[in-house]
């Protein structure tokens, strides 16, 4: 890599692609441990404070609403030990955090951690899928507006993106439904099972994010087609392609790699309600049900794994700009 | 380059080549409801598996409501009323091709007995096992036991469903349908078990998929991926009605929208008083303006689906505040200057506590907030938690409540009626029920009803209990809910349970 590098950008070295990791991976590893303890304390405290009986929501969640009565919420408050005082209950989870044991749903009485294992799997696959299908269409399109500022493609596809972002992801769902399950009646509504049931809660996602990234790439485009040295390496007599290739390239992809870090936020936010829309199990559908039945270890394993899920996609956004970008490789 | 119409008659022909045609027995059958799945356990999602087919319990119950035999081919009661014997049915093998015996049966109602569930109101002593029946040992006599086994929380599992400490570790039953896959929260499948005891379905696969969005739900509905799709968003229904792939099914279930009343506050305490409250609610107008069906509108405790506690009263009654404000000035409330009643200078102020989880529940309190403000009544809404209710019941505090309760847990409502308006004089009324009232006779009929298993007597006395509490009014109705679903037009013989113990499944074919 390193000679590739050195015959491509001349003869300066450049430094090695660990050189410098320490300094991206340490911060982010004690963030990760300040997260997790700020998420379950934070939530432990929240779902506390949530008005009404925890006993008679666990048991509505377990039982269904038309089964819940006071002795069942007995029965319940006595099984868990809900009485407990709350300083107890919270040293004994995080006694239990520190072994890794995230313990058992209140509703289910299933270990948190299959239960998360389970979802996360469907979640993850729904959100690399969407990644991915905002990648193939977000970015090019914006290269390809920001190589003509101004002309034709620039101009409607800033307008499709405005409509896009501003469109909630609900109500985008719905429309897509509409389009392509009942008048097309091309995919499933809803569900999960087959891959085709990938495509709609997929594109939802994807189409938010493409709005964006198409912006942001279409934005370090023009920066770039701008800037000195692209004019120099035009001058210098490279061809339209080569520069681009030579000289545009990873400068532009730059700026669109770390906006992925805060997509991840879009991303996270748009699949919960992705996933009830069209009936996905996975991790922010859970966590939607979890809270409703007060099943604390599950909202806190689902909150935990959402926050270390956000800190480990930044460090890989880190180490994916280290890469691209020598100068972060300085000692 | 073809065009995109070329393009897409290719695609449609391909597609038409490669999937082989679908016999019609083989076309898989599609549910699409609300609930989700939390597990195999019947105690948490019983209702599911035995909606679908999956699991039976030891009574079953016919289209009339009446009780008939199940897993449990007889069933005898000795003199004395404290011992059942439920002698099991030949021949039945769970899904996992073990015979179904005595003991597996007393064993998974041990385990149900153990969880909340319905067993829980029975005063059971014991669940033993004498030659190939399972005999039940009761404190005190208690009619209704039948009634409570055919609650899914009872539903009978192979042993090898059970793991150490009786937990389900899988769904091993002897329904019409085996189970083929498990997907929790939100999936399951099952096909046709080749050994049913009874005639096998029509249907050879079935799916089920838990959709908790209105708006998802009617959209399966309409692009043809769900066959079967419960419980419509009332916005929904307009448009699927007009769809002629479907066909649209409503029936009242008996969940009831009720008003409980704290009999034992001075502006509540009369009787009259209850009554005017009652007469001034105009059900209709929130029946057709909040729930969107006009049916749905309830002037009395328990629907038809109850059979012999339904009075059979006009559900047009009603909404009429200028009586309901004379039989209150006859108690002596009359109105101040800004319109509101006062007796001996207190103003009639009351809160209503109500929760969201139903979210049409604080609807319909604003609406009597509303039409009560007509009969000068000030009346609070308070949107709460649903622990609220029984919190405020316990420790005296409520006022007014307004809740769903369900009296069609099983086909005898005496279990929640009990619950509600029997059990211990000195503490009448149930955490959804009564409070701070009391009836003898009630109370006498009701214990009647415990230990006397005559049925003649019984629905004699079941419609006598349900005109007194229509009289009295220790809760007052405002509404039933209505199971609606839209149901592929090709298929025949569907119809909704008002009980929803089952899908009826069985009865399905498909016409194409």
């Amino acid at each position: 890599m390193d000679a590739i590098n050195a015959r491509r950008f001349g003869s300066r070295r450049f430094p090695a692609l660990g050189a410098g990791l320490g300094r991206v991976l340490l911060p982010r590893l004690l963030q990760a441990g300040l997260v997790a303890w700020l998420v379950g304390t934070l939530t432990f405290v929240l779902t506390r404070t949530l008005p009404g009986d925890m006993a008679y929501r666990i048991a509505a969640g377990r039982y269904g609403h038309d089964m819940v009565d006071g002795a069942a919420a007995e029965a319940v408050r006595t099984e868990l030990a809900l009485d407990q005082p709350a300083l107890l209950a919270y040293l004994s989870w995080l006694g239990d955090l520190l072994r890794l044991d995230l313990g058992r749903s209140l509703v289910s009485g299933a270990p948190v951690i299959e239960e998360l294992g389970h979802l996360l799997g469907h979640s993850l696959g729904l959100a690399a899928v969407a990644l991915l299908l905002s990648l193939l269409l977000g970015p090019p399109l914006g290269l390809a507006a920001g190589l003509r500022p101004g002309g034709a493609l620039d101009r409607v596809s800033e307008a499709v993106a405005s409509l896009l972002r501003a469109l909630p992801p609900f109500a985008l769902g719905l429309l897509l439904i509409l389009l392509f399950s009942v008048s097309l009646g091309w995919l499933p509504a809803a569900g999960h099972g087959r891959s085709a049931h990938f495509v709609l809660p997929a594109l939802t996602l994807a189409l938010a994010l493409a709005a964006v990234s198409s912006r942001v790439a279409r934005h370090a485009m023009v920066e770039v087609s701008g800037s000195a040295y692209y004019a120099f390496s035009r001058t210098k007599g490279l061809g339209e392609r080569l520069s681009f290739l030579r000289h545009g390239l990873r400068n532009v992809a730059l700026p669109i790699v770390a906006y992925l870090g805060v997509q991840f936020v879009t991303l996270i936010e748009g699949v919960v309600v992705v996933e009830t829309l069209f009936a996905w199990p996975g991790i922010g559908h859970a966590l939607v049900h979890a809270i409703v039945a007060r099943d604390l270890p599950m909202i806190q394993g689902t909150a935990l794994l959402m926050g270390l899920l956000f800190v480990a996609l930044n460090t890989g956004v880190d180490l994916f700009c280290h890469g691209l970008d020598p100068r972060r490789r300085q000692p | 380059m073809p065009s995109p119409r070329r393009l897409l008659a290719g695609l449609a022909l391909a597609t038409t080549l490669i999937s082989p045609p679908l016999l019609a027995e083989s076309r898989p059958l599609a549910v699409v409801a609300p609930w989700e799945i939390t597990g195999s356990d019947p105690a948490t999602s019983g209702y599911i598996f035995g909606r679908m087919g999956i699991a039976e319990t030891l009574v079953e119950v016919d289209a009339e409501g009446r009780l008939t035999p199940g897993l449990a081919s007889d069933w005898v009661v000795d003199g004395a009323g404290l011992s059942w014997r439920f002698e099991l049915r030949d021949g039945v093998v769970f899904h996992d091709g073990t015979p179904l015996t005595a003991e597996a049966a007393a064993d998974s109602l041990r385990h149900a007995w153990a969880k909340p569930g319905m067993l829980d109101s029975a005063p059971i002593t014991a669940i033993e096992v004498d030659g190939d029946a399972v005999v039940i040992s009761l404190e005190a006599p208690f009619a209704p036991l039948p009634a409570l086994l055919t609650h899914s929380t009872t539903q009978i599992l192979a042993p090898a469903a059970y793991a150490d400490g009786g937990r389900v570790e899988a769904m091993i039953a002897t329904g019409p349908y085996r189970l083929t896959e498990l997907a929790p929260p939100q999936r399951l499948s099952a096909e046709r078990f080749a050994d049913y005891w009874d005639a096998a379905p029509a249907i050879e696969a079935v799916s089920y998929l838990a959709v908790g969005r209105g708006e998802t739900r009617a959209l399966m509905a309409e692009s043809g991926d769900a066959d079967i799709v419960f419980t419509l968003d009332p916005a929904s229904r307009g448009r699927l009605a007009r769809d002629e792939g479907l066909a649209l099914h409503a029936e009242p279930l008996p969940r009831t929208i009720v008003l409980k009343v704290n009999a034992g506050h001075p502006f509540l305490a009369e009787e009259a008083a209850r009554r005017a409250l009652s007469q001034a609610i105009d059900r209709r107008g929130i029946a057709a303006g909040l729930l969107r069906d006009p049916e749905a509108a309830a002037p009395e405790l328990f629907p038809a689906s109850l059979g012999p506690w339904h009075l059979g009263l006009d559900g047009e009654a009603g909404g009429d505040p200028t009586s309901a404000r004379a039989s209150l000035e006859a108690l002596g409330w009359q109105a101040n200057d800004r319109g509101v009643l006062e007796r001996d200078g207190t103003p009639f102020r009351l809160t209503l506590t109500t929760f969201a989880d139903r979210p049409e529940l604080p609807l319909v309190a604003t609406a009597l907030q509303d039409q009560w403000r007509e009969l000068g009544i000030d009346l609070e809404v308070a949107v709460s938690n649903a622990s609220a209710i029984p919190s405020g019941h316990r420790d005296g505090s409520l006022e007014l409540g307004l809740a769903a309760r369900n009296y069609g847990l099983v086909p005898d409502p005496l279990g929640t009626v009990l619950e509600d308006f029997g059990g211990d004089p000195a503490q009448p009324g149930g955490d959804w029920g009564a409070m701070h009232w009391s009836d003898a006779e009630v109370s006498a009929w009701l214990d009647t009803l415990r230990q006397d298993a005559d049925p003649e007597l019984g629905e004699e006395l079941a419609g006598r209990v349900a005109a007194r509490l229509n009289r009295a009014m220790p809760v007052i109705p405002v509404a039933w809910y209505q199971q609606t679903a839209a149901v592929n037009a090709e298929l025949e013989g569907f119809s909704i349970d008002p009980l929803e113990r089952s899908y009826r499944l069985e009865a399905l074919t498909w016409t194409q």
